[in-house]
């Protein structure tokens, strides 16, 4: 008979795993990109219905299964058909590649936070070139933001090809990463169940303390008017809809088996209904909360570029027609302008190209998402705040704890299922198992480190998990309503909670959330098969840009 | 043009002593040849020609003071003073330099001439005297390299400060020692609770040492031998243990 199964020392514990695993860089990244393409505010609107319609029920069937059959993904799904332990093990290897190529955003900002202690901060200024009369000429062309992240971060090859050598710096944050991660998970559920109070918490006061900053900041409500106003055309345009869905699949990490771990170490009478509730409203008012923060961000930017523009358009016209410094300022400018033009029409003409028309909207257009949104437009923001080093050592800070967050989920998804197994864990102890998955991972990791890392790092990011977790969740639940038995489920949660079942779960799991994922399914292959080469983005250092 | 009007005076001098032929005449020829060749001197555009631009009032805001003759003086010292540090330049006056087309952006053009003041010193000496001391011109007006440039000198940028050892491997290394700290702590801790388990088991009666591990006892009978001879066990029924009350 083999020992008692470790459980949570309270459930409180359990749910904020279950948040700190959720609340996830994508809440942070991904969320206010999609807010802002598909029409603001309404977006809300196909988001709110995707979460009660596809994330609820999915989250809670993902955590009755777990609590009922306590074990990880593996045995759990072998114990509801032997045939489909297949599940468990796409589970556990997605949940590989997951964490494989996840830590490394972890230690880009473990990078990024070790040179927020510095004064200025290295990435608000250019690098003087060799005769230090001017700036390094990379550097002049893109910004400084963008020159620190591609060149002193990732130091990004033009090709995927050219692989380059492993870089060191990046290579060392890794491995504390991976290090941090496995001091975490190194007890199991005890040592866990401790750091998911600060992960799942800090991030918080840290969002509340941008919050504040944020909205006080110069230009901050032209984001947040620009992005929220709701453009409700977009309602009507199914890309929003299927954005929405997979938005809030992903959102909460349906699918790669960790909710399934979490789960199996609950109390078999611990009320899961109440707690999936809980879990996915508080992932979604915190995408929301995230994307305030983030306009209000991008408003700050776009509102300080838009007048550095405007700067440099004065200061050229001031320069070539020796007019009185100060004399033109933001809002005489188109009135000097068409004075000179029609003053002086043949200097006005040479000098008319080099003329930016400086636009608010077209620095709020620029949505960014992913890597380039954190490490890129945010660091921009922050190097124009003053004490700019307290503000980005909280910021990383933060996205140090939602990354470490999510890694404890997708460690324990791929260890619960090994720990579980008795072959594995009767030669070894739980540590050592901890401690080999973390150097496998790590050791694969390095491939990321390399010059051409970031590439591999998009292509992992965007195709590595996107179908197979819509086919596993898809035969997840294929599998527990038609295969385990819908009604052997609910009187196994019944018995086991207390509580009975409602209508509105059992009509979600049985058609409405599988027929929803075949419809978003099919829509990814589709796209897949229609764009034919599938492509990434490179950083051309010549021109500074992405091709 | 104080310089012109001097060189005309001393012409008007020497002209009138001796020479009687057509005075007046000679006189204004020679005046508009010292002006026209100083005008040919400073020129927009000429050889040896610098413009400088200041914006003062970018600088310095509410306390901009006004750009007239007083700073032109000064501005011109401030060069000759360069130029003074300049080997075989020592005689360098402030007469030397000429200023010509002063706007209103402020922006104007200077020559520095040779003691002779007929032609105009070469443009790299100019170049390098302005440079090694742009520090001492840009403080003499309260201005930096931004607000006062000469344009064809590029100035010399001040480097970023560089520690001998980057700051971030010193945190690093701060964090990552204590991680391998703990980490030690941990698995240390962790193989010691486990020797102290195993040591137990035998210094207690090994029955009842089996009947706390399990909750499965029913009638005085461990459920242990019943469940590992032969049999499948079915996990799906396995929750159905914790239904019994634990002795």
């Amino acid at each position: 008979m083999e020992k008692t199964r470790p459980l949570w020392a309270n459930p409180l514990q359990f749910v904020f795993a279950c948040i700190s695993y959720a609340v996830g860089l994508g809440n942070v990244w991904r969320f206010p990109y999609l807010c802002q393409m598909y029409g603001g505010g309404s977006f809300l609107v196909p988001y709110i219905i995707m979460l009660i319609v596809e994330g609820m029920p999915l989250l809670y069937l993902e955590l009755a299964v777990g609590q009922r059959m306590r074990q990880g993904s593996i045995g759990a799904w072998r114990t509801i058909s032997p045939y489909l332990s297949g599940v468990g093990i796409a589970s556990v290897v997605v949940s590989f590649f997951l964490s494989m190529y996840y830590n490394v955003i972890n230690a880009w900002a473990f990078w990024y936070l070790f040179h927020s202690f510095q004064d200025p901060l290295p990435w608000s200024v250019c690098p003087l070139n060799g005769n230090h009369t001017g700036y390094d000429e990379e550097c002049e062309k893109a910004s400084s933001t963008q020159y620190f992240w591609y060149r002193k971060t990732l130091n990004i090859s033009p090709s995927l090809q050219e692989n380059g050598g492993v870089q060191w710096e990046p290579a060392l944050c890794l491995l504390l990463a991976w290090l941090v991660v496995y001091l975490c998970i190194l007890r199991g559920t005890e040592s866990t169940g401790k750091v998911v109070y600060f992960t799942a918490s800090l991030p918080y006061c840290v969002l509340i303390i941008y919050l504040i900053r944020g909205l006080t900041l110069h230009g901050a409500t032209n984001g947040l008017m620009y992005m929220f106003t709701p453009k409700m055309e977009q309602l009507a345009n199914p890309k929003a809809w299927v954005n929405a869905a997979t938005q809030i699949f992903f959102s909460l990490g349906l699918g790669f088996g960790s909710l399934i771990a979490f789960a199996s170490y609950n109390e078999p009478s611990n009320n899961c209904q109440k707690h999936a509730i809980i879990v996915s409203l508080i992932n979604s008012f915190t995408s929301i909360f995230a994307s305030i923060v983030t306009f209000s961000i991008y408003g700050f930017k776009a509102t300080f570029n838009y007048e550095n523009c405007l700067k440099k358009v004065t200061l050229l016209l001031t320069n070539t027609f020796d007019l009185e410094d100060g004399f033109l300022t933001a809002s005489n400018l188109e009135q000097v302008k068409g004075y000179l033009a029609s003053a002086y029409p043949s200097k006005y003409s040479e000098v008319f190209p080099h003329i930016k028309n400086c636009s608010l909207e077209s620095e709020l257009d620029t949505a960014v998402q992913g890597t380039g949104l954190a490490f890129i437009v945010y660091t921009e923001a922050i190097k124009n705040m003053e004490v700019s080093q307290l503000w980005s050592v909280l910021y990383f800070f933060m996205l140090l704890m939602l990354g470490i967050g999510s890694m404890l989920g997708n460690t324990a998804a791929i260890l619960t299922p090994l720990t579980d197994s008795k072959i594995i864990s009767s030669h070894l102890p739980k540590e050592a198992i901890s401690g080999l998955v973390c150097l496998v991972n790590c050791a694969i990791g390095m491939v990321f480190t390399m010059e051409a890392g970031n590439y591999w790092f998009d292509i992992f990011n965007d195709y590595a998990a996107t179908l197979s977790l819509l086919l596993i969740v898809l035969v997840e639940t294929i599998a527990v309503c038609y295969v385990y038995g819908l009604r052997r489920f609910e009187s196994d949660l019944k018995a086991m909670t207390g509580r009975a079942v409602s209508w509105y779960w059992k009509v979600m799991w049985a058609g409405v959330s599988p027929l929803l994922i075949v419809s978003l399914f099919v829509f990814y292959l589709s796209d897949y098969i229609l764009t034919g080469t599938l492509k990434y983005q490179a950083w051309d250092a010549s021109q500074d840009d992405r091709l | 043009m104080a310089k012109a009007d001097l060189s005309a005076a001393w012409i008007f001098f020497f002209l009138t002593l001796p020479c009687v032929f057509h005075p007046e005449r000679m006189l204004w020829l020679l005046f508009f040849l010292v002006t026209a060749i100083h005008a040919e001197l400073c020129q927009p555009g000429a050889a040896n020609a610098f413009k400088v631009r200041l914006s003062i009032r970018t600088a310095l805001g509410n306390k901009a003071y006004a750009w007239d003759t007083s700073e032109e003086y000064l501005f011109k010292a401030m060069v000759a003073f360069s130029m003074r540090k300049v080997p075989n330049r020592e005689a360098t006056e402030i007469s030397h330099v000429l200023l010509c087309n002063v706007t209103q952006r402020v922006s104007f053009w200077f020559v520095v001439t040779d003691p002779s003041k007929n032609h105009t010193l070469p443009a790299v000496e100019v170049q390098t005297a302005i440079r090694m001391n742009k520090n001492r011109i840009n403080g003499a007006f309260f201005l930096n390299d931004q607000t006062l440039e000469f344009l064809k000198i590029p100035s010399t940028l001040a480097p970023p400060m560089d520690p001998s050892v980057p700051i971030w491997i010193i945190i690093f290394g701060v964090i990552f020692c204590i991680v391998i700290v703990a980490i030690t702590l941990l698995i240390l801790s962790g193989i010691r609770q486990r020797r102290r388990k195993n040591k137990e088991p035998s210094e207690v009666d090994d029955a009842e040492d089996k009947c706390e591990n399990m909750n499965t006892i029913e009638n005085g009978i461990p459920c242990d031998p019943l469940d590992m001879k032969g049999g499948h066990i079915n996990d799906a029924f396995m929750t159905e243990d914790e239904r019994l009350t634990p002795l």
